[in-house]
C-alpha cells in the first residue's frame, strides 16, 4: 500500500480569512489525504519548518490579502534552504492571473482561484505526488 | 352570532381546507422541476405561504409602526422619505494619499459617508516598519502608522460635514484617537465626530481573527472606548457588531443572525458589568450585516434583528430610552456570492443584494464591485458600484414606502422562523456559559465551518447553481477587466514618511505620552484619554499596542 500523502495547509501572514483553508483541509481529508493545518498569521518560517517536521508532500498555501507575491517565493526559498525542495508548493486565493504566471515560474506547482471545484484540488494533488514518487 | 364558524381566522375564510383542495386539483403539469428548493442557506422553504402561516401574527405586537417599538418595520418613522441611507463605500489602499484621493473621487460622485479600510499591518497594530508587515504594507487597505498619516488620509475632508465609519478592531482605540486629533487639527471638536468603529473583538474570535488580545483584555479595552465615548465623543457609535464577517466565513443567515445578537447582548452585559447604566452607551451600539443572494431570507434576517434587539433591550436588560431599543445598521452586500467568473454578473448580484438592504431598512449600505473576486476595486467597478445605489434610491421607487414587504405572507413566516430559530441559538450558547466560554470551547467557529464546507459541497454537486461557476459556464473564459494594482513602492514610500516622522517629532513627550499609556493599562485607569495623548504627539500605532502587548496577557503575533 503506497504511503498515504501527507499536505500541510498553511495561512501565512497577517490575513485571517480562513473560510478557504478550511474548506480545502476538509476536502482534502474527505478525499484521502492526511492533512495537517497550521492555523493563522504563520510566518514563511514557521510554515517551511511545520513542513519539514511533519515531512509533507505538498504545502498548500491559502492567501487572500495580496500578500502572495512575498510570501510564495520566500516559501520556496526556505524550502530551498533546508533541502526540502522536493515538497510540492501550491495554494490559492486572490491571485491575478499575471501573478499566478510569475509565481509558477519561480517554483510553485499550480495555483488555484475562486469557484475551483475542491475535488479537482483533491485529484491534481494525488496526481502530482504520484508523479513525483514516481520520479 | 352562532353559526360563526369558529376555525375560520377573520376575513380568510378555510384557507387550510381551500389549499388542501387546491393542491389536490395538482395535474401532471403542476408538477415541479427537478431542483432543491431551499434558500442559500440551505433552509427549506414552501411552495406558497398563506395568511395560515402568520395566524398567530400579532400587528400591533409584533411588527407595529416604524419608528416605534418593537421597530421590526423600521427605525424610523418616515425612513427613506427624511433621509436616504448613507451611501458608504468601504475603501482604502497604498498610501494615505492614494486613498485619500479615492476618499474625493467617492464623494465628488454623490458618496455620503467614508468607510476606511486599513492594511493587514494597521489591523494588527504593526507600524509599517515591522518585519510582520512585509508584503502587507498599504495591500488590502491603507496603511496608518502615526497622526501624520491620519492627516493625510483626511486631508481637504472637513470631519464635521462627514462620518466616517473605520473597519477596525484590536488597534480600534489608537485609530479613533488618531480621528479626534485630526479633528484637533481642524478645529472639530471630538463632541462633533460623528462615526463608527468597528471594535467588535467577539466576531473576530468567532469569525474574522484580526485579534491581538485574547477576550478578557479586549473586552476591557471596548468598555474603556464606550465610557470615553459617552461623554467626549457622544456621537461616536462605539461598536459596529458584525455579522458581516460571520457569514463571510460561511455561515447561513440565520448563525450570522444568532450569533451577531449573541455578540450584542455579550456587549451590553460587558457595559453593566463595567458599571454603567445600559442606556447611558446601548444608544451608541450599531451592527454591521452582510446581504447575500437570497432575497426574502436577507430582508426577514433584518426585520427578526430589529425585533429581537428591542424585545431583549427592553424586556430582559431593562433599558428604557428607547434609543437603546432600535437597532441601526449598516449593510454590505455579500463578497463571498460575487464569482471571479464573468464578472460583470457581479454588478447584478449586488443589485440585488443592496435591494434587499434597502427592503430590509438599512441605515447605510456598501455595494461591493464586480472585480473583488480578483483584487481590490478599481475607480471604474467601485463607480458602478457607487450607481447601483444610486440607481435604487432615485429609479426604483421601492425607498417611497416603508417596509413594503411587511405583511407578505412569506416574508412574515420567514421572520417568524428567524425569531425562532435565533432564540434556540441563544440557548445553545447559554448552556455553553455565554459567548466567551462558547468561543473558546470553539462552537460558533466549528459552527460555521460545517455550513461553509456544506456550502461548497452543494455548490459542487451543482444543488446550488451559481451562474458562471457550476452553470452557464463559458468555456476558456479570459478575464477582461482592468484590475487595481498596488504600487510596488507603496511600502517603501509609507517606510520613509514613518521614519520622517520619528526623526521629527518630540522624542520626550513621546516617551512621557506612551509610560502615561503603559501604568494606565497595568493599572484600572481608562485607556483612550493617554490613546489620544500618545496620539497627538505622533507615537506610532506600533509603539501603542507594543505597550500593550507588553502588559497585557496573552497577546497573539
Amino acid at each position: 500500500m503506497p504511503q498515504r500523502i501527507r499536505v500541510l495547509v498553511a495561512k501565512p501572514g497577517l490575513d485571517g480569512h480562513d473560510r478557504g483553508a478550511k474548506v480545502v483541509a476538509s476536502a482534502l481529508r474527505d478525499g484521502g489525504l492526511e492533512v495537517i493545518y497550521t492555523g493563522l498569521h504563520q510566518t514563511p518560517e514557521m510554515i517551511v519548518n511545520a513542513a519539514v517536521q511533519e515531512d509533507v508532500d505538498v504545502v498548500a498555501m491559502s492567501i487572500l490579502s495580496g500578500a502572495h507575491m512575498t510570501m510564495f517565493p520566500r516559501v520556496l526559498e526556505l524550502l530551498k534552504e533546508k533541502g526540502a525542495d522536493d515538497v510540492i508548493v501550491t495554494g490559492g486565493g486572490i491571485i491575478p492571473d499575471e501573478d499566478m504566471e510569475k509565481l509558477v515560474g519561480m517554483g510553485v506547482d499550480r495555483l488555484f482561484g475562486p469557484g475551483t471545484d475542491t475535488r479537482d484540488i483533491v485529484t491534481y494533488i494525488k496526481e502530482a505526488v504520484a508523479q513525483k514518487r514516481g520520479a | 352570532m352562532a353559526d360563526v364558524d369558529t376555525t375560520k381566522k377573520s376575513g380568510t375564510g378555510d384557507v387550510a381546507g381551500a389549499r388542501k383542495a387546491w393542491e389536490g386539483n395538482a395535474t401532471e403539469s403542476s408538477r415541479q422541476r427537478d431542483a432543491e428548493f431551499t434558500s442559500v442557506s440551505g433552509e427549506e422553504v414552501d411552495l406558497l405561504y398563506t395568511p395560515d402561516d402568520v395566524a398567530d401574527l400579532d400587528y400591533l405586537n409584533d411588527l407595529g409602526f416604524p419608528g416605534e417599538y418593537p421597530y421590526t418595520r423600521g427605525v424610523r418613522h418616515n425612513m427613506y422619505r427624511g433621509r436616504l441611507w448613507t451611501m458608504r463605500q468601504f475603501s482604502g489602499f497604498g498610501t494615505p494619499e492614494d486613498s485619500n484621493r479615492r476618499y474625493k473621487f467617492l464623494l465628488e460622485h454623490g458618496q455620503t459617508g467614508l468607510s476606511v479600510a486599513f492594511d493587514l499591518a494597521t489591523i494588527m497594530g504593526y507600524d509599517s516598519d515591522h518585519e510582520r508587515a512585509e508584503g502587507e504594507v498599504g495591500v488590502c487597505g491603507v496603511a496608518i502608522d502615526s497622526l501624520r498619516d491620519m492627516e493625510t488620509l483626511f486631508d481637504g475632508i472637513p470631519l464635521d460635514k462627514v462620518s466616517t465609519s473605520m473597519t477596525i478592531n484590536a488597534p480600534a482605540a489608537v485609530l479613533l484617537a488618531m480621528y479626534i486629533c485630526v479633528g484637533e487639527k481642524q478645529g472639530v471638536d471630538s463632541k462633533k465626530l460623528r462615526g463608527t468603529i468597528q471594535n467588535d473583538l467577539l466576531k473576530e474570535y468567532i469569525a474574522q481573527k484580526s485579534w491581538i488580545f485574547p477576550p478578557e483584555p479586549s473586552m476591557r479595552i471596548i468598555t474603556d472606548i464606550m465610557q470615553y465615548c459617552a461623554t467626549d465623543v457622544p456621537q461616536w457609535n462605539t461598536i459596529s457588531i458584525s455579522g458581516y464577517h460571520i457569514r463571510e466565513a460561511g455561515s447561513t443567515a440565520l448563525q450570522e443572525l444568532a450569533f451577531t445578537l449573541a455578540d450584542g447582548f455579550a456587549y451590553v452585559e460587558a457595559g453593566i458589568a463595567a458599571g454603567m447604566d445600559v442606556d447611558e452607551f446601548a444608544p451608541r451600539l450599531s451592527f454591521f450585516f452582510n446581504s447575500h443572494m437570497d432575497f426574502f431570507e436577507e430582508v426577514a434576517k433584518f426585520r427578526a434583528a430589529r425585533r429581537i434587539w428591542a424585545t431583549d433591550m427592553k424586556e430582559k436588560y431593562g433599558a428604557k430610552d428607547p434609543r437603546s431599543w432600535l437597532m441601526r445598521f449598516h449593510t454590505q452586500t455579500a463578497g463571498c456570492s460575487l464569482t471571479a467568473q464573468q464578472p460583470f454578473n457581479n454588478v447584478v448580484r449586488t443589485a440585488l443584494e443592496a435591494l434587499a438592504a434597502v427592503m430590509g431598512g438599512t441605515q447605510s449600505l456598501h455595494t461591493n464591485s464586480m472585480d473583488e473576486s480578483l483584487a481590490l476595486p478599481s475607480e471604474e467597478a467601485v463607480h458602478v458600484a457607487l450607481r447601483t445605489q444610486q440607481v435604487i434610491a432615485h429609479e426604483s421607487g421601492v425607498p417611497n414606502v416603508i417596509d413594503p414587504l411587511g405583511g407578505s405572507y412569506y416574508v412574515e413566516a420567514l421572520t417568524n422562523r428567524m425569531e425562532e430559530g435565533c432564540r434556540d441559538y441563544f440557548d445553545k450558547i447559554e448552556k455553553l456559559g455565554g459567548v466567551i466560554p462558547a468561543i473558546e470551547k470553539g462552537f460558533f467557529q466549528r459552527d460555521i465551518a460545517k455550513a461553509a464546507f456544506r456550502y461548497q459541497r452543494a455548490i459542487e454537486e451543482n444543488r446550488q447553481v451559481i451562474v458562471g461557476v457550476n452553470e452557464h459556464v463559458d468555456e476558456g473564459e479570459e478575464i477582461k477587466i482592468e484590475l487595481l494594482k498596488i504600487g510596488a513602492d507603496v511600502a517603501e514610500r509609507q517606510r520613509e514618511v514613518l521614519a520622517q516622522v520619528r526623526t521629527e517629532r518630540d522624542d520626550a513627550a513621546v516617551t512621557k505620552a506612551l509610560a502615561g499609556l503603559r501604568a494606565a493599562a497595568e493599572g484600572t485607569d481608562n485607556l483612550m484619554p493617554h490613546f489620544v495623548q500618545c496620539s497627538r504627539v505622533y507615537a506610532t500605532i506600533g509603539e501603542m499596542i507594543g505597550v500593550l502587548r507588553e502588559v497585557l496577557p496573552h497577546p497573539n503575533g
